[in-house]
């Protein structure tokens, strides 16, 4: 694990509810509505390729990752960046019940893509850079915060029903 | 693994980060703090809040050791020598820390060089800051 992935792992107990102040969800809604999903998408896990190169074992079916180059203008790349933003928007739509909204998706991650759950914390992190990249100053600390406390909890969610 | 391609990159970024030491730095701290609360136990003896001096200056003193240190990356342990002994003995952050702070000054550099801060830049500027740290906590036992 690379030492400088941070995304808090968040240790949720079955029935105990991650709790949002109003500047967080605020925060949330609010990010989710400024940023293009197919430009933020893409960029996010066009980095993640980059940055940690042995996260392309999962996509041995995208063809050409052999460089950032190629992997930043990839269409597989795009589209699955796309879809995972997407895929986030459900979380974000859903804040007071991620772990449910995921359940099925971390069955699928765990029994049919065989992904490490430690995956999710390095892409986090890159959408969290790129999004920064977006949003500039107004990427405070706080909002910093409010944003990856949001992805813990959604990385938490997906790693769930592994076992 | 860092490439020589990559060490010049990394020079050539903190270079031109250097007048903007204080910014960056004191940027890349206050994020720490407010996302990792834990972070905040190391300077109860300071004022960190945002534009204190002493947030400014200690801001500045970490950038411009990261400047330092990519000037020849080859020879990290030479150079951080004396940083190694004060985190060793004096200063004892736990380690776990450097970490927390790259990743804040990784988000610090992508607010501030925005569409710069490529995904190539950014591979290896991590990999500068985990090879920094390390280096770091050589000492510490």
């Amino acid at each position: 694990m690379p030492e400088n992935s941070v995304s808090a792992d968040l240790q949720t107990e079955s029935d105990k509810m991650v709790e949002w102040t109003d500047f967080e969800r605020n925060t949330i809604q609010d990010i989710f509505s400024r940023i293009e999903y197919d430009v933020v998408g893409p960029a996010a896990l066009a980095r993640c390729l980059v940055v940690y190169p042995w996260t392309q074992r999962y996509f041995g079916g995208f063809g050409n990752l052999y460089n950032a180059a190629a992997i930043k203008g990839n269409p597989m790349v795009s589209k699955h960046g796309t879809t995972i933003l997407n895929g986030l928007e459900r979380a974000v739509k859903n804040m007071d019940d991620i772990t449910n909204t995921y359940a099925e998706l971390s069955v699928l991650h765990s029994e049919k893509l065989h992904v490490d759950p430690d995956n999710f914390k390095l892409l986090a992190d890159c959408l969290t850079i790129v999004v920064a990249a977006q949003l500039g100053n107004e990427f405070t600390g706080e909002v910093q915060a409010a944003f990856q406390k949001f992805l813990a909890v959604v990385v938490s969610a997906l790693g769930r029903q592994y076992r | 693994m860092l490439s020589n391609k990559e060490k010049m990159l990394i020079a050539e970024i903190w270079e031109r980060l250097i007048p903007v030491a204080e910014e960056i730095g004191a940027d890349a701290l206050l994020r720490m703090f407010a996302c990792f609360p834990g972070s905040k136990t190391y300077f109860s003896h300071l004022d960190i809040s945002r534009g204190s001096p002493h947030l400014l200056s200690h801001g500045k003193k970490i950038v411009l050791a990261l400047a330092e240190g990519s000037k020849d990356i080859s020879q990290l342990t030479v150079t951080l020598t004396p940083l190694q002994i004060m985190h060793a003995y004096q200063l004892r952050i736990d380690p776990t820390n450097f970490k927390l702070l790259s990743h804040c000054m990784l988000v610090a550099l992508s607010c501030h060089m925005r569409d710069d801060f490529t995904a190539v830049a950014h591979a290896a500027m991590d990999k500068y800051l985990s090879a920094f740290a390390a280096v770091l906590a050589e000492k510490y036992r």
